[in-house]
């Protein structure tokens, strides 16, 4: 149809088949949809990560089941598991080595501030090392609180929300979520802050 | 006579030993408790006796321990477990390491999975292990001062805002 | 704002844990590299090494060391290798480990014995309820109650520690599936282990660490219908694995992968104190199970799975069959589990039922005390080992009368499992590395605890 338009009219007859939009929200869209996670699983919530990437919770929904090796081709970072102290370094390394731009999110309560482990091994929150944007508490955190908790990271960077408040605090968005209990499966998943 | 019976009577009955070491019993299990000179022979005779599996070597640090019962003479204690597969026991054995000279001979001739047992060993308690192909830390920072797991240790708690904490 | 540590170049490195170079090493760190080992003498050994180059008279600068880790899609975790290659082929290995040491031990040593169910279930977060059955049966030695534990309280905790090596079994396949290159294994293995799972949260709660096994018993009764979703797991699985016995077991491909790769001998592996499917790969038919029962494991029959050459493909083939053990023995669990209660009655150790802190103040002062101070264990130290599916795990407590352990330590399966992979990989190729790290299954929660 568009295209007996085109020969018949001109360029008018392309009335239909165009859609308009600014740069960065198609950008910001495109960023969200298809961000891809490095992979940092280091203890138990690395399983639930990895059964949040498998058939039944299925991340590829998301855009996120290709969990790259390479930090360099990867946009989040998600940090699943405790953080000892000869890790540290090593997570601040892969950061680094990370593209702008990149988002954290901080799995588990390991990561988030030190869980129950509140010792001389572990550090207190990966905020001492690397900026977190999404904190997701949980001991592991149920596949339903990781998938709300990459949704509501996806919503910040759809809405452009999150490269706002890095240019101004330089730090992370600092977004803390609620989980989701296991077995509630009564419960939708909410998709994003809306 | 009667003088005799009383005291054959009333004579302590010997220590049991075995291996050359004074064997006791806990909750069932039989510990042997060599001193640190005759350690390695002790081992030897173990490794002789079928004793070939040796699954486990820690160590413990007695220094706040509450009850006199049962409190070693030492300081630190290192503890080793062992399996004979032929004749499917266990045999717990418990050498006594000064604070002063917290030394003992390595076991890793005899067997070669405690590598790693007492590098961690050394890492946690700071016991030296005499003979032992390359002792280093094994689990914290290379650059780390102090040994964790010593009761003089403090545990490294960050105080927290939580009613139930202990701290 | 937080502050944020800066990378310093070569932030990462741990000095004398790492593989150092020919050059600095002595004969005797050589020679315990190679594979001295054995109670053999040096010229011995030198004569089991390779038969294709000996590492010793190879010039150092024809090889290369390289680092594998610690953030690495295929170390199963956070294990970092320096391998010595000399080309394709792997002279020397070195596994760093710690990057996820916690201090569990030390933070036992903080928690009631009550509490301490929740640290230790974290170490091999793979099979927690082992973590947790092993802690609380050395708790119940201690105080002496281990002879009490009612039947039903037993008859539970065998079905959740055998429903926990199936599921931690099929993580294998999953894990190994993909380390392979078979990665539609990866997500036919979690397919099944969700099945698993959901029973695990219908009954404790949890998906993971469940801190369901505690001193005395279990912390809940089975729900209502839990055999029906038991029977519905034992009917999907046997096809399902018969699937992957197509795809994978007699696949040529596969065979060729696993086959004659990591081979370690029963000497050597008695020797580095390896247990578990490692240790039956190479013929050594030693199962806990079997052979110092614990449990009811007596009662029920099964079979001992058990290789003879030592390689991956044997310890692949274990892992799959162990599955199918622990089938057979959830079924017959399933048959004769018996009625009663579902922890010792011992006002001491259990807390009352919670309707009954309501009528009775002495069952509440029992629950404030159980749950705040704890309940002291009398003194003495004591180790109970367990089949844990990597091997044995072990919990050693040193209790001095009060409510907390004095010292409490694991033996880690994976901790004592990982000395093997040296041996494993001399003088296989660098491609083969990751088939043996997989084959050897490490958990490395535990093995730094």
């Amino acid at each position: 149809m568009g295209v007996r338009d085109v020969l018949d009219e001109g360029l008018g007859g392309l009335q239909h088949n165009f859609l308009t939009g600014r740069i960065e929200d198609l950008v910001n869209w495109s960023r969200s949809r298809s961000s891809w996670p490095a992979s940092f699983g280091l203890a138990c919530c690395a399983i639930e990560m990895m059964a949040t990437g498998a058939a039944h919770y299925d991340l590829a929904r998301f855009g996120m089941e290709v969990f790259r090796a390479s930090p360099r081709q990867a946009d989040i970072m998600i940090v699943a598991g405790r953080v000892s102290q000869k890790m540290a370094p090593v997570l601040r390394q892969v950061y680094d080595q990370m593209m702008e731009p990149k988002w954290v999110i901080s799995m588990g309560v390991c990561a988030s501030s030190g869980g129950m482990f509140n010792n001389y091994a572990i550090v207190q929150g990966v905020d001492q090392v690397v900026p977190v944007d999404v904190y997701a508490p949980g001991c592991p955190p149920t596949p339903e609180t990781l998938i709300h908790a990459i949704e509501t990271l996806h919503q910040l960077i759809e809405d452009g929300e999150i490269l706002r408040r890095r240019k101004e605090t330089g730090a992370g968005a600092n977004v803390h979520i609620h989980e989701i209990p296991a077995g509630s499966v009564s419960t939708p998943v909410i998709l994003g802050s809306r | 006579m009667n003088d005799d019976a009383t005291l054959t009577e009333h004579a302590p009955a010997p220590a049991p030993m075995r291996y050359g070491c004074h064997v006791s019993d806990s909750r069932g299990q039989t510990v042997i408790h060599p001193t640190r000179d005759n350690y390695v022979a002790t081992l030897k005779a173990l490794v002789d006796d079928t004793f070939v599996l040796c699954t486990d070597l820690t160590a413990v640090d007695y220094s706040t321990y509450a009850s006199r019962v049962g409190r070693p003479t030492e300081r630190f204690e290192v503890v080793l477990n062992l399996i004979s597969l032929e004749r499917r026991e266990r045999i717990r054995v418990r050498v006594a390491v000064p604070e002063s000279d917290a030394t003992l001979p390595s076991a890793f001739d005899l067997y070669p999975g405690t590598e790693a047992m007492e590098r961690e060993v050394y890492d946690m308690f700071g016991i030296a292990f005499t003979g032992h192909p390359d002792l280093s830390r094994i689990l914290m920072p290379e650059d780390w001062v102090g040994h964790p797991l010593r009761k003089d240790y403090a545990i490294g708690r960050i105080p927290v805002q939580f009613k139930g904490s202990p701290s | 704002m937080t502050d944020l540590i800066t990378a310093t170049p070569g932030a990462t490195a741990e000095g004398n844990q790492e593989m150092r170079a020919r050059s600095e090493l002595t004969a005797r760190e050589v020679m315990r590299e190679v594979g001295a080992v054995l109670r053999m003498t040096e010229a011995q050994a030198a004569a089991l090494a390779t038969d294709n180059v000996d590492p010793t008279e190879v010039p150092e600068d024809q090889t290369m060391i390289i680092n594998m880790g610690p953030q690495h899609p295929s170390t199963h975790g956070v294990l970092r290798l320096m391998l010595e290659l000399q080309g394709e082929r792997v002279l020397r290995c070195k596994p760093i480990i710690g990057y996820l040491h916690t201090g569990m031990e030390k933070t036992g040593e903080d928690l009631t014995f009550m509490q301490g169910g929740t640290n230790v279930t974290r170490m091999d977060y793979l099979s927690p309820l082992n973590n947790e059955l092993v802690f609380s049966m050395a708790v119940e030695k201690l105080l002496g109650i281990d002879g009490d534990i009612p039947e039903r309280a037993v008859w539970m905790r065998m079905l959740l520690s055998e429903l926990n090596r199936m599921s931690s079994h099929l993580l294998f396949l999953a894990t190994n599936g993909m380390d392979i290159g078979a990665v539609s294994m990866m997500i036919y293995g979690w397919r099944e282990r969700e099945e698993v799972l959901r029973f695990f949260q219908k009954v404790t709660g949890l998906r993971m660490n469940h801190n369901f096994i505690r001193p005395g018993g279990l912390a809940a009764d089975l729900p209502a219908g839990w055999r029906d979703d038991v029977l519905d797991i034992l009917d999907r699985l046997p096809d399902r694995l018969g699937e992957y016995d197509i795809l994978m077991t007699e696949q040529p491909i596969w065979r060729e992968r696993l086959q004659g790769v990591g081979v370690i001998t029963a000497q050597e592996a008695v020797a580095l104190g390896a247990t578990g499917p490692i240790l039956r790969s190479t013929g050594v038919a030693w199962d806990l199970r079997r052979d110092m029962p614990y449990l009811r494991y007596n009662d029920v029959e099964f079979d001992v799975i058990v290789g003879s050459y030592g390689d991956a493909f044997d310890r692949y083939a274990i892992r799959l069959n162990e599955i199918r053990e622990s089938m057979k023995i959830v079924r017959q669990i399933l048959d004769r589990m018996p009625s009663g209660d579902y922890r010792i009655q011992d006002k001491k150790v259990t807390p009352p039922p919670r309707a009954r802190i309501d009528e009775s103040m002495e069952a509440l002062i029992h629950h404030f005390k159980i749950f705040t101070e704890g309940f002291k264990v009398p003194e003495g130290e004591v180790y109970v080992g367990i089949e844990s599916p990597r091997g044995e795990i072990g919990c050693y407590i040193v209790s001095d009368g009060s409510p907390k352990p004095y010292r409490i330590h694991m033996r880690a399966p994976s901790f004592v499992n990982i000395q093997c992979l040296p041996h494993m990989m001399r003088d296989g190729l660098v491609a083969d590395a990751v088939a043996v790290i997989s084959s050897v299954d490490p958990v490395l929660g535990e093995v730094d605890r």
